[in-house]
């Protein structure tokens, strides 16, 4: 794995070899950590964007093997397709029409689901207002009051993924408060008999439960244990009921500037 | 094509949609429209699944991405902008991205503990894979390959349809660290450039 400060640097050279990951990126070749940060740019580089459509309808022409998958897979897909509710547009809706339009719509996209999460922020603060009495209810670290510290903390810093499909997560950390709340939108149900669950990366690179997702496409969920010091957020995939370390590569990295 | 019957289990036959049924397919597919989406399988099947047993090799394993992969489409249909590509294009690039993810994460547990039963499982795909089909495109694509250097070549295969992240690819053509992500970048777009992909 590379390492995952080096974004923080900032600067011309970092964007520079950001370009330069396109063609990895259209064919799946960065590492996780990689690739979080190119899709950080690619919210932001319209010329990336274009070129690697463009890349990726080009390698789509090599994917010329024709295999039929046996015929159960389609009964299963289909089967599997009603008990799945297709999302809604990112935008309004708009038919698809010239490039500038796209554009727009593009951004309106990205703007909707900033305040989308804005919005869930709001709710989640609203809630823990209007229920005083959850506040002081215990100290299950999952109390909606530790949450409303970090994500309004004044020290809180916000680390955001957008995914290819349309889905994104957002983790807020409060060093001061010592958590991390992560918020997401749109995310996919973990597979059947999976279960996304998060992790605090340890300034020495282990990596330390953080709590199971649920199976919703919206959550604001504070993360379990200490994230005062901690580099990195991660999700994994693990089977029903979580492991006791990461048995996969993480599906998402939300590297945690120092 | 009739959605009473569907394309001999996904194999196309001469009729089979063009890009703009494959994308209207979509869109009604994203509408919950549950015949348009049986016939979008059944025009893509073969290629996305093609592509995914490329990559990922194991059969049992492959079927499970493609599946994977279809419940993805169905639920992210709406997110599929015409602008930005051709529908089967967004498709391959779903099920690539899951495959390669599936590989990966493979990878991963079998640092931790021995899977033995991926790598006795593996290939055999070769033998079936082959009805690698003679269309036009893919002579196109054969011919414009051709014009890559052979580090090109290899380095865009060996990404796309190896699975391989470039630090791999890196190691495995004996080139300096960082260098195979630029050699597969100038492929892809010597490869766009020849075949005329683009606006």
């Amino acid at each position: 794995m590379t390492d995952h400060t080096q974004h923080s640097d900032g600067g011309d050279q970092v964007s520079a070899d950001l370009h330069g990951l396109s063609g990895a990126y259209a064919v799946d070749a960065l590492d996780e950590v990689e690739r979080a940060r190119f899709e950080r740019h690619l919210a932001d580089c319209a010329e990336c964007r274009a070129e690697v459509a463009e890349l990726q309808e080009t390698a789509a022409l090599l994917a010329t093997d024709e295999v039929a998958p046996p015929p159960a897979l389609r009964d299963a897909v289909l089967a599997g397709i009603e008990t799945v509710r297709p999302l809604p547009p990112a935008t309004g809706g708009d038919a698809p029409t010239d490039h500038r339009r796209a554009r727009r719509r593009w951004r309106s996209g990205r703007t909707l689901l900033v305040a989308a999460a804005v919005v869930l922020i709001a709710l989640a603060v609203g809630t823990a207002w209007l229920r005083p009495w959850a506040e002081d209810g215990g100290d299950t670290i999952a109390t909606p009051s530790t949450t409303e510290r970090v994500l309004e903390a004044d020290d809180a810093t916000r680390v955001r993924q957008d995914f290819p499909d349309g889905s994104s997560a957002t983790v807020v950390l409060s060093r001061n408060e010592g958590h991390a709340v992560i918020v997401t939108e749109d995310m996919a149900n973990a597979p059947a008999g999976r279960v996304y669950q998060l992790w605090l990366e340890t300034p020495e690179g282990s990596m330390l439960s953080a709590g199971l997702m649920p199976d919703d496409p919206d959550t604001t969920l504070l993360l379990e244990g200490d994230a005062a010091e901690a580099t990195a957020v991660g999700i994994t995939v693990e089977p029903d009921g979580g492991s006791k370390e990461p048995t996969t590569d993480p599906i998402a990295l939300f590297p945690l500037e120092a | 094509m009739d959605p009473a019957r569907p394309g001999l289990d996904g194999v196309p036959d001469p009729g089979a949609p063009s890009g703009a049924d494959l994308a209207a397919l979509l869109n009604r597919s994203a509408r919950g429209d549950r015949d348009a989406f049986a016939r979008l399988y059944d025009a893509t099947a073969a290629r996305v699944h093609g592509l995914v047993l490329r990559v990922v090799r194991d059969p049992a394993q492959a079927e499970e991405v493609t599946q994977e992969t279809y419940l993805e489409v169905w639920r992210t249909a709406s997110r599929y902008d015409a602008d930005r590509g051709s529908a089967l294009s967004w498709l391959l690039t779903i099920g690539h991205r899951k495959a390669v993810d599936r590989v990966r994460s493979a990878e991963a547990a079998s640092r931790r503990e021995t899977t033995y039963h991926q790598r006795n499982q593996a290939v055999e795909h070769d033998v079936t894979a082959d009805a690698a089909h003679a269309s036009l495109e893919a002579k196109r694509v054969r011919t414009a390959l051709a014009d890559l250097t052979e580090i090109q070549r290899e380095a865009v295969e060996l990404a796309y349809l190896g699975g391989y992240t470039h630090t791999e690819v890196a190691a495995l053509l004996d080139l300096p660290v960082g260098t195979a992500k630029t050699r597969i970048r100038d492929g892809l777009i010597r490869l766009r450039d020849a075949i005329g992909v683009g606006r």
